[in-house]
């Protein structure tokens, strides 16, 4: 590991002021994924700042949605009621992933800034455009089942691992920060970026720019999450589709699809989206709209598998969000979001 | 031990002797894991809340809670597994939580009450869920077993999970691996414990 200096944040103001003024300082909150990236030399920070004393952990319902602070653990934001009652994709998102001892560290902020899986980016052996821009992408001519579908470039193929960001793009959240600019608010789906020719640039946020917290503005439909993955347990999505349908009577008034292991970002189905609004649910209606979800998906030698699952899995999570199919465990739970899961029989809550 | 790792090292220790006694105080503090040769983080003072102790440390901030604890302060039922927070061997409890050592920096669990697997017993009294263990024979070879044991124990004071059907404990127990698969005992043990 590189050597770096340590310090506390004391204030928003000075941790972004000490982190803006140092090209390679970073901010540190539950340390999931920095400590686990520094181990691996992939992260050499000079300074980190730790920002997790900072008083940005409540969750508080707001303007008829639900502020969640950035230092809330995964945890905390999954169980909290009015998140379970009126978002369970986004509870089954975070319960569905990593393990309780994470969860427990985990802050909702550094979730979605958590870095790619790509199995290249933490092997120092191996050229990738992320960890050393210009040094080359292993992952395109190599072993690439894990990566992209949609929005990759010639410089790189990585996805996206968290999955309470793609429950948060479907319920389009807002990112609330405070940077050397000032405060901003960021659509949660502009914040990660496709990669083009700058893939070690994952997000839009400027060098020392603090999340203070994750928005989810009012919503009255249901919601869902549903991940596929190589254990039934503790493992990231191979492939993942969260949906928000707000309905009008018998008909859907608004879908929203976001696809998650699939692109640098959760991928918005928008086009697909457009074509179930008005409509009756059906499994046929749902059928065309995977199908048209996947018609521009740019398979590489190993991942072309994640195109039928993918169908497969938006059908599937659009008819349990609808009721034409019952979820496969209580909504909010883990058990609800994932496809396989746990043999044996769940417990109805009490 | 390459030439310029000794010669790093000695200039080091040269150095430490000229300074006054506060910092002549840490050499146990970098575990050799950490050791590079360009070793330059300064040490930090490190007070950390152990079992009900206080330990006062002269760490590197590199220094993982899991590190401080085996290298520095010889707790070593803690185990070291995969040190990526990929297999639960170092569990361990952060205010009553249950969470991973090898991703925790020591400097940040500063303020925490730590609990490890040596903080469990009351005395010679064993905590319900290590008498469950025992007797359900809920381990093998025991590498994973302090783990298994802190964060099944963890569970007891969890109101998501604290009856839970076996496959619920089958999922909040997934962040513990066990390469002997001990895995039915293990399930065994923690129904019993959350029972009684
Ligand atoms: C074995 C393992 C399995 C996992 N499985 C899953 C899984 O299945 N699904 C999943 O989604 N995730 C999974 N994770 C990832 C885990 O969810 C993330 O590591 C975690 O959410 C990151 O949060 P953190 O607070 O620990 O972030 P940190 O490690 O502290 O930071 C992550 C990034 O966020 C930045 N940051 C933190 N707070 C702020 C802030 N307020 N403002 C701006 N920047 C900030 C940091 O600078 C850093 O770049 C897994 C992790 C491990 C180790
Ligand atoms: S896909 Fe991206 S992260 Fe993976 S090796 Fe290529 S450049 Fe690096
Ligand atoms: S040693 Fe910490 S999770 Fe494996
Ligand atoms: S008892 Fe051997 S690893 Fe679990």
């Amino acid at each position: 590991m590189h050597p770096f200096q340590y310090q506390r944040a004391t204030s928003g103001s000075q941790a972004v002021a000490a982190v803006a003024k140092i090209p390679d300082a970073s901010f540190i909150a539950g340390g999931t994924s920095q400590v686990d990236l520094l181990k691996e030399g992939v992260h050499q920070p000079s300074l980190l700042v730790d920002v997790a004393g900072l008083p940005l952990r409540q969750i508080t319902d707001f303007e008829d949605g639900v502020r969640i602070g950035a230092n809330a653990t995964n945890t905390e934001a999954a169980y909290y009621p009015a998140i379970l009652a009126r978002y369970p994709a986004v509870s089954e998102a975070l319960l569905a992933g990593a393990s309780v001892q994470i969860r427990n560290m985990a802050t909702m902020a550094g979730n979605p800034l958590q870095r790619t899986r790509c199995p290249y980016f933490r092997d120092l052996a191996q050229p990738c455009n992320k960890r050393t821009p210009g040094s080359g992408c292993a992952a395109i001519g190599g072993y690439n089942h894990v990566h992209a579908l949609f929005g990759a470039s010639a410089a790189c193929v990585a996805t996206h691992p968290s999955d309470l960001a793609v429950a948060l793009a479907a319920l389009d959240a807002r990112v609330q920060t405070t940077g050397p600019q000032g405060p901003r608010t960021i659509a949660f789906t502009d914040l990660h970026r496709l990669p083009g020719t700058t893939p070690h640039l994952d997000t839009v946020l400027a060098h020392g720019e603090l999340i203070t917290s994750i928005d989810l503005p009012a919503f009255a439909g249901r919601s869902h999450y549903l991940k596929v993955r190589e254990r039934a347990s503790y493992a990231y999505a191979l492939a993942s589709c969260a949906v928000a349908l707000e309905m009008d009577g018998p008909k859907i008034k608004r879908a929203r699809i976001a696809l998650g292991g699939v692109a640098s970002k959760p991928w918005r189905a928008t086009s697909t989206e457009a074509l179930l609004a008005g409509h009756v649910p059906t499994e046929k209606l749902f059928r065309a709209a995977a199908t048209a979800a996947f018609a521009d998906a740019k398979p590489l030698e190993h991942n072309a598998y994640k195109i039928p699952m993918g169908r497969n899995l938006v059908v599937r999570a659009l008819l349990e969000t609808s009721g034409l199919q019952p979820l496969a465990g209580p909504a909010g739970t883990a058990f609800a979001a994932s496809v396989g899961g746990m043999a044996g029989q769940v417990a109805t809550p009490n | 031990m390459s030439r310029r790792t000794f010669v790093t090292a000695t200039l080091a220790a040269a150095a430490l002797l000229a300074l006054p006694s506060v910092v002549a105080a840490a050499p146990e503090a970098v575990p050799a894991s950490l050791a590079t040769a360009n070793d330059t983080a300064a040490m930090l003072p490190i007070e950390l809340n152990i079992n009900g102790h206080r330990h006062h440390l002269q760490l590197d901030p590199r220094t993982a809670l899991l590190d401080a604890l085996r290298e520095n302060l010889h707790l070593t039922g803690t185990k070291k597994g995969c040190d990526h927070g990929q297999c639960g061997a170092c569990t361990v409890h952060l205010d009553g939580q249950s969470a991973l050592a090898c991703l925790t920096l020591a400097v940040m669990a500063q303020g925490k009450a730590i609990t490890t697997i040596e903080g469990l017993a009351k005395g010679d009294v064993l905590h319900p869920m290590q008498a469950a263990f025992i007797k359900h024979d809920a381990f093998q070879c025991g590498y994973c077993t302090p783990g298994q044991i802190m964060a099944a124990a963890a569970l007891l004071q969890d109101k998501h999970a604290r009856h839970g059907s076996a496959v619920e404990i089958r999922e909040a127990m997934s962040g513990n691996l066990c390469r002997c698969a001990a895995y039915p005992n293990i399930i065994a043990a923690i129904q019993e414990a959350q029972r009684a």
